[in-house]
């Protein structure tokens, strides 16, 4: 018994480490440049499942969609402790917005089969849309608890979070099946760990077709990863046309860098009548009002 | 997001230059993996990988997560009440992290549920730890101590216990020390005695045992009833039970986080380690070793730490209309930091490794008897050379370490007298590396054998055999002259056969072969790497000057001193 968890984690480029050729000519993101890293929040969202894990038993599994080198932030959930990581990897899934990127990981989620909780983080530093998440829970019909900053309280049907809300948070309780989304506020991700990171350094990734692949599905075939799954479009069922840029309503027209800078700055005496006066000035300006 | 390992560019040169090929071998016995393990090595390139990613764990958890939690791990200090002592909320949280990663049986063999890496990269990672927060060494540099265990003793100890300390579920302590046994161990008076069952039983009190209160003890005991001397000691496992209190805690000035206790054994039940009446003679001395080379690599860590704030200060720092950096007065305390810690660091590598290449060979030995003829006289010199390196990276780090923190405050100038900032934490900190696990005075005494003997002149010869210093010919004459130097003031001591003036310079002739030896293993890293020359230079500038003049002052055959100290100091006007 347990639970089974799932975590979906994407490589993302390093936003830290941006270079004055991080963007392409065509305004996507020049990947060759910049160094890839785990997206911070995934880790916060893995860290959370582990800890779940780890107070009622059960299993995680890893899901990731990316380019064939993807593979390496999957390595780093089993140097962490994930039982079992599955890279999501096609040509086609190439260039998706959210919504295709949801629909894939849906797809996949749903071959993997039965789970009691999708642990997602928040955001991923390269997009930061925040929309992943909730648009998985949505294809799946199943409830999702955004922006959570602290899970407190969990048992084998239901799972209590307190979520970030704008004006503080609030405590909400949700039966299994759930989606969570976790913020950075949840914990602090644990280290790799020696032995594991050991074991796995060097293990490959091999290509599942669906036949091949359906002794995934016994409960206790992921006792040992000697491989990492690689799942394509036929894998997952999914349909093609609903994958990656043809899949992808969101055309990006122009990528502009704008630097704010507080050019035009000015001091407003502190009393009423300053105050006064800058209100009565934006006003004027239908700033506010 | 702060990785202590990565982002040091020193250490990353060793890692990536270090002879390791004999060490490897020895430690992973041929690549044989004869226990099955999944994350054993396939060849020496694999186990560097290894190293190479087990230290970037390491240097993840010092540098997030611990070095933040240092400060106040020094302000809340360990704690006493009821018998119990608490470790600072830091320390708790950073030892689970480094439970969780498996990095509490840190060299221990894979069998034992141990990661099985070399001592060399054990230095390294408590270098790391150390940089984060001195006090946090006390616990994880403390592992040492399973392999004291590892070693001595018997193959069910060894099961029972081993993977106890490897899950990080026990820490341990060396109860060594008593209130009237401190440098001078031979006098220990904690009794053991076997009770009608044979069971033995403990009676008497410990002091200064850092983590005293932890659940497995080696207690050094007098075993032998009547004796008075070092033969009569025994070396006991003891688990923690009701019949040993923790008296009290100290309150020291530095390692706060590191609860020191004073503990009394009442009949407590332990168990013979090894043999009799070796406790002090055989095991306590390799626990010692161990413990002072993990002292030297603690000295590197903290002094890196306030090298680093000194550096960031005085280059933010402006007076007069410019960065303090640019005064000759600080930049030449900052230059002499820093080629002081990339010294030492060499040296606790090179120290290191010639004690992982003897802890293999008396292990291969072990394992296979049939081939002492070939591998004794290997295992006699690796000896000879352990007993002399790990007395000198000790004492000449702790001395280090203890210029460099005194420096770091003199470069903040007021501010680093207060606790706004760091410097002055590591300046408590550093305070202790130069008295326990014996003061430098004692490792003067230890080394100085070695020195006398030749073995310094051997371990030289041997450098000038294996490396080709031609690329590097103008340093490389300069460490020559100045090993010159060092074997005419031994050659001069010995020819006197003066022990008073023996033991008066002793403390020279040790200085004198550190900074010989130092200026040796620079040679070596400037053949590597052309900055690496640079700091070659620079070190010899000033330690040619340092050899010169202590040859000089023994060469004088001064007596001054020596006949009338009692004059100055036990005399009033």
């Amino acid at each position: 018994m347990g639970l089974h968890l799932i975590v979906t984690v994407k490589q993302v480029p390093d936003t830290h480490n941006v270079s004055g050729n991080a963007m392409k000519e065509d305004g996507t993101v020049n990947r060759a440049a910049l160094p890839t890293i785990f997206n911070p929040e995934d880790l916060n969202a893995l860290e959370e499942a582990l800890k779940i894990k780890e107070l009622t038993g059960g299993r995680v599994t890893c899901i990731s969609m990316g380019p064939p080198n993807a593979v390496e932030v999957l390595k780093e959930c089993l140097y962490r402790g994930a039982d079992d990581v599955i890279l999501i990897s096609d040509r086609r899934f190439a260039g998706a917005d959210t919504l295709a990127t949801s629909y894939v990981l849906k797809c996949a989620i749903e071959r993997v089969g039965s789970y009691d909780l999708i642990l997602c983080g928040r955001q991923a530093i390269d997009g930061d849309t925040a929309q992943v998440g909730p648009q998985i829970a949505e294809k799946l019909k199943i409830n999702q608890l955004t922006c959570v900053a602290a899970v407190t309280a969990v048992d084998e049907k239901s799972i209590t979070v307190k979520r970030s809300v704008e004006d503080g948070y609030e405590i909400v309780k949700s039966r299994f099946p759930a989606l969570l989304t976790i913020t950075a506020a949840a914990n602090e991700p644990r280290s790799a760990n020696a032995k594991k990171v050991m074991t796995y350094k060097n293990i490959g990734k091999e290509m599942c077709s669906l036949s091949y692949d359906e002794s995934y599905l016994a409960a206790d075939a992921c006792a040992i990863v000697d491989h990492i799954r690689e799942w394509n479009v036929e894998a997952i069922a999914a349909d093609p046309d609903q994958c990656g840029l043809s899949g992808s309503p969101t055309k990006v027209k122009k990528i502009q860098s704008v630097v704010l800078s507080a050019r035009e700055s000015r001091q407003i005496a502190n009393n009423d009548a300053g105050i006064g006066e800058l209100i009565h000035e934006l006003i004027e300006e239908n700033i506010i009002g | 997001m702060a990785n202590f390992y990565r982002d040091n560019a020193d250490i990353l040169f060793h890692m990536h230059n270090l002879d390791l090929t004999r060490v490897v071998d020895l430690k992973e016995d041929g690549f044989s993996n004869s226990d099955n393990s999944p994350y054993a090595p396939q060849d020496e390139a694999d186990a560097r990988d290894n190293y190479d990613r087990v230290l970037a764990i390491v240097g993840e958890i010092a540098g997030d997560f611990a070095a933040p939690r240092a400060r106040e791990v020094d302000a809340e200090g360990a704690t006493f009440a009821d018998g119990e002592v608490t470790y600072p909320k830091g320390i708790q949280e950073t030892v689970a992290r480094i439970n969780q990663a498996d990095l509490a049986g840190f060299t221990m063999p894979r069998k034992y549920g141990g990661i099985n890496m070399p001592i060399t990269i054990f230095s390294a990672a408590i270098e790391i730890i150390s940089r984060a927060d001195a006090s946090l060494m006390l616990v994880f540099g403390l592992q040492g101590l399973s392999d004291t265990i590892c070693k001595f003793g018997s193959e069910e100890q060894k099961q029972r216990l081993l993977p106890r300390f490897a899950s990080g579920e026990v820490m341990g302590s060396m109860a060594l020390t008593e209130p009237d046994s401190g440098s001078d161990l031979q006098s220990v008076m904690l009794k053991a005695h076997q009770d009608e069952e044979g069971i033995w039983r403990l009676n008497g009190v410990k002091r200064f045992i850092t983590n005293g209160c932890s659940d497995i003890s080696l207690v050094m005991a007098r075993s032998e009833e009547g004796t008075s001397s070092g033969r009569g000691l025994s070396l006991f496992i003891y688990e923690r039970d009701q019949d040993m209190k923790v008296r009290r805690i100290e309150h020291k000035l530095g390692i706060t986080g590191s609860p020191t206790c004073e503990i009394q054994f009442n009949n407590a039940k332990a168990e013979l380690l090894g043999k009799r009446k070796l406790g002090l003679i055989k095991y306590t001395i390799y626990l010692m070793n161990g413990a002072r080379l993990a002292v030297a690599a603690q000295s590197v860590g903290i002094a890196e730490a306030a090298y680093r704030k000194a550096y960031a200060y005085a280059n933010d720092r402006s007076q007069f209309k410019q960065p303090i950096r640019n005064f000759a007065a600080i930049y030449e305390m900052l230059t002499d930091m820093k080629t002081m810690i990339e010294a030492s660091r060499t040296l606790v590598y090179e120290t290191s490794r010639i004690v992982d290449i003897k802890e293999g060979l008396e292990e291969r030995l072990e394992k296979y008897p049939q081939r002492a003829a070939d591998l004794n006289d290997e295992l006699k010199r690796y000896t000879r050379f352990a007993s002399l390196f790990t007395p000198l990276a000790k004492s000449f780090a702790a001395e280090m370490v203890n210029k460099v923190c005194y420096d770091a405050i003199q470069i903040h100038g007021g501010v680093g007298f207060t606790k706004e900032f760091d410097v002055e934490r590591h300046y408590r900190d550093a305070r202790i590396t130069n008295i326990y696990e014996g003061t430098t005075q004692l490792q003067t005494v230890a080394a100085l054998g070695g020195v006398i003997a030749g073995v310094v002149s051997e371990r030289l010869n041997e450098y000038e055999e294996n490396f080709d210093f031609t690329a590097v010919a103008d340093i490389f004459q300069t460490a020559q002259k100045m090993r010159s130097h060092l074997e005419m003031a031994i050659s001069f001591v010995k020819e006197k056969g003066d022990s008073v003036f023996q033991e008066f310079h002793a403390g020279r002739l040790v200085n004198m072969t550190t900074d010989v030896i130092n200026t040796y293993l620079l040679c070596q890293n400037a053949l590597r790497s052309e900055r690496k020359k640079t700091v070659a230079r620079v070190y010899l500038s000033k330690a040619y000057l340092r050899v010169k003049a202590n040859l000089d002052y023994i060469l004088a055959n001064d007596h001054v001193l020596i006949d009338l100290h009692g004059e100055v100091i036990d005399k009033e006007e």
